[in-house]
């Protein structure tokens, strides 16, 4: 009995140390800067209806896509509202908006009063989605090419000067 | 030229220790009871040598010596006096040299303070503490020297990391170290006592002051690293479950089962093995927790000093510290023949000791868990303060009864004679309990219980306080503030109330039956930062009540950093508590406001039990 009980712990003991000298070689910080040049395989969101979800399969159609974190709570969302507006002119553009931790009747509101720059409306109402994405906070925009490569992240809300880079990588097809 | 002086002292030491090690070993062949003299001597030159060594480093803070790498990389010329000496310890070298302090110099106090204990049992125990001092004397010489030069020297230093320039954050190493380094001089005595057959209560004796050493100061370095993150990190908590504070509270439960296992061996001469262990587990917990901090395995918002490369030190270390002090007791273990009544004070401080080794394993899985399922799983999850509430409060419950019948019980052979008196203390509880919830508001019925269940032991604590029998004011004042700190926390837990919104210049906003203004964004530039400082007016409707908060926002030039500092107001009966962060590229502010209530008194009752402690040591030290 004795001759397992120190069997038992001294294996326990090197699976432990084991473990450790295995995660030593881990990269564990976590930078959301590395996203860019990576590609997103599994999108599966569901729709802000509720129905259905959005996969690649629905944006592997699109030149380029922004994939944009907003809410209705968030007042700096508002503040780059207009310049999400313009850019849903574009046609090489789809825009898929994320509502990110939101009620469906204040966002479908928001949208009603400021205009609906989405083709795609996507949510993600406990905000678990979106660590995929890299979002550590809203707004925040992911630039995707039709093969699901990040080209750029914009942290916080897009202004003038994202407008014209987005226009120029969008245009540069 | 003052690292030449430092890496000449770190090589005395290596040398002093490597003859200590052999004129021990030469002084264990001789068959009288007393230790050779140049032992002493050796001991002595090697305590200050590590000291001078730590003073050299302190110098090159002082006077910005920036051919070191070390200084160069932590420190600046225009940062504060007092930030460039508590600089010196701010990071992982100079964090080491200061292990290494606390190791020789318990190491030197130990030989000095035990004379009167057997040679053999003293100067083995010396022999396994000079072990650990070179061990970690190499791991700086090879790997981590602070004395290391730079050429060409820069002109100008990195600067400090802004959140480490802080009073608290001068003090929280220290303190913890003094706990968790102290905690070796334990090991290596448990490893001689194995070695020397010095098994009895003696032994008991000759660590107990050690022990509570190590838990008073471990006590107040987790509470000073607590009390540096409610007001630093911004948080608006005192306890996060984060894996680094978990690493330091970890030691601290095996240390707090070992004060109450010695009890048992030092009345009863029983529990030797399972004291033993709890030596032993308290170090190698200290120095897990140290390998997960430093090799930067775990993510933490501590984990400021971290490198993989040296993890491979520290984890060869710890597999030789575990695979030696297990081998010595697999080989030395001896079933023992307790007679232990089950109704009897040796069987409460068991079921202190269950407890104790039910929330180490919680804690130690909860923070290990993460690390097994990214690397068996691939699967990156984290444990929060979900899992370890949901295990722990319950069980705590239990614990703070058995906490106040303990102290009751008699050795040997109980007999419950006082039952009167605890369904009396019992109703007092509930009744306090339904007055709260009556007067105020109510909460769920864990919160319930936890409320009751310390009241129970705050006031079966002060019945103590008026028995005619010897009073045991050490025990009493602990386990009184334990009782307060549960109750306290428990308080603050259900009553805080937080805000949560953002908020632009001039702009009003009214939540529930608060108002809150920014009424003034001012700048100010002070030597090595700039902030800018909101001035928030809030104001209770319901009580009228008006306070005007400032939080900052601070930027640092050395290194450029952004910080958020929060405005805290605090009183007797609650802490108000705010943070303001920008909106990148926006007007707005996020403000986070808090009313917590009875904060100072969750810091006032660490700070009564760790004097419990403090009483202890000094009550144990006139009695030997």
């Amino acid at each position: 009995m004795q001759k397992t009980i120190k069997l038992t712990i001294s294996v326990f003991i090197f699976f432990i140390l084991l473990v450790f000298y295995l995660s030593l070689n881990k990269v564990s910080n976590y930078d959301t800067e590395n996203l860019v040049g990576n590609k997103l395989n599994q999108i599966k969101l569901e729709s802000l209806e509720g129905i259905n979800y959005i996969t690649n399969k629905n944006l592997k159609k699109n030149s380029y896509t922004l994939i944009n974190f907003w809410a209705s709570w968030c007042a700096p969302c508002r503040v780059e509202h207009p310049f999400l507006m313009e850019l849903s002119e574009i046609k090489n553009l789809k825009i898929l908006g994320v509502n990110f931790k939101d009620k469906k009747d204040n966002a479908l509101n928001f949208l009603d009063s400021l205009g609906n720059p989405y083709h795609y409306l996507a949510k993600d109402i406990k905000g678990k989605q979106s660590v995929n994405f890299g979002i550590y906070g809203i707004p925040e925009s992911i630039l995707i090419d039709k093969d699901f490569i990040v080209i750029k992240k914009f942290v916080g809300p897009l202004n003038f000067e994202d407008l014209n880079e987005i226009k120029k990588i969008v245009s540069s097809l | 030229m003052l690292s030449n002086i430092g890496n000449i002292l770190l090589l005395s030491n290596v040398l002093i220790g490597a003859l200590i090690i052999y004129y021990s070993f030469n002084c264990l062949k001789t068959s009288n009871n007393l230790v050779f003299k140049n032992i002493y001597q050796l001991s002595l030159i090697q305590s200050t040598l590590i000291l001078s060594c730590f003073f050299t480093l302190v110098a090159a803070f002082l006077v910005s010596d920036f051919s070191l790498i070390n200084v160069y990389q932590n420190s600046h010329s225009l940062k504060p006096v007092f930030y460039k000496i508590s600089g010196t310890w701010g990071n992982h070298e100079g964090s080491l040299l200061l292990w290494v302090i606390i190791l020789t110099v318990f190491s030197f106090l130990f030989l000095v303070l035990n004379k009167n204990h057997p040679k053999n049992y003293r100067l083995h125990t010396l022999i396994i503490q000079n072990l650990l001092i070179l061990g970690f004397l190499f791991f700086i010489l090879f790997n981590s020297n602070p004395f290391s030069i730079i050429n060409p020297v820069p002109k100008e230093g990195l600067g400090l990391n802004p959140i480490l320039q802080d009073p608290a954050l001068a003090i929280h190493p220290p303190l913890l170290y003094v706990g968790f380094v102290g905690s070796s001089i334990y090991f290596s005595a448990a490893m001689a006592s194995m070695v020397s057959n010095y098994n009895d209560r003696s032994f008991a004796k000759s660590i107990k002051g050690w022990v509570l050493i190590s838990w008073v100061f471990q006590t107040l370095g987790i509470m000073v690293g607590s009390i540096w993150a409610y007001y630093e990190l911004g948080w608006g908590g005192f306890w996060f479950w984060d894996p680094v504070e978990n690493a330091s509270l970890l030691p601290w439960f095996a240390m707090t089962a070992l004060l109450h296992s010695l009890l048992v061996l030092e009345k009863r001469n029983a529990l030797y093995f399972w004291t033993i262990i709890l030596c032993l587990l308290t170090f190698t917990l200290s120095v897990t927790g140290t390998f997960l901090v430093r090799s930067g395995i775990l993510n933490s918002v501590h984990t400021f000093a971290n490198d993989p490369s040296r993890g491979i030190y520290i984890l060869v270390f710890l597999s030789i510290m575990i695979i030696t002090s297990v081998y010595f007791l697999f080989t030395r273990y001896k079933p023992e023949t307790n007679h232990i009544s089950g109704n009897s004070k040796e069987t409460f401080v068991l079921i202190n000791n269950w407890f104790m080794m039910f929330y180490l394993i919680t804690v130690l899985l909860g923070t290990l868990y993460p690390i097994f399922t990214d690397v068996l799983f691939k699967s990156k999850i984290s444990v929060g303060p979900p899992f370890y509430n949901s295990v722990i409060a319950p069980v705590v419950v239990f614990f703070l009864v058995f906490m106040a019948i303990g102290p009751q019980t008699k050795w040997i052979k109980n007999k419950f004679t006082n039952l009167k008196q605890l369904s009396i203390i019992l109703g007092g509880a509930l009744l306090t309990n339904f007055t709260i919830i009556f007067l105020f508001k109510s909460y769920s019925v864990i919160s319930n219980l936890i409320i009751i269940s310390s009241l129970f032991l705050i006031f079966s604590s002060f019945m103590d306080l008026f028995k005619k029998t010897k009073l045991n004011f050490a025990r009493i004042i602990s386990h009184l503030s334990f009782g307060f700190l549960i109750f306290f926390i428990g308080l603050n837990h259900n009553f805080t109330i937080e805000k949560d919104f953002n908020l632009k210049l001039g702009e009003e906003k009214v939540i529930d039956n608060y108002k809150f203004v920014l009424n003034d964004l001012e700048l100010i530039n002070q030597i090595n930062y700039k902030a800018i400082i909101g001035k928030l007016r809030v104001k209770n409707m319901n009580t009228n009540e008006e306070r005007t908060l400032k939080p900052e926002i601070r930027i640092y030039d050395n290194p450029q950093t952004l910080t958020y500092e929060a405005s805290i107001k605090t009183n007797f009966f609650k802490d108000h508590y705010l943070t303001m962060s920008n909106i990148d590229r926006s007007e707005y502010y996020n403000v986070k406001f808090q009313e917590k209530p009875l904060m100072i008194w969750i810091w006032i009752s660490v700070v009564m039990l760790s004097l419990g402690g403090f009483v202890s040591l000094f009550k144990n030290a006139k009695n030997n």
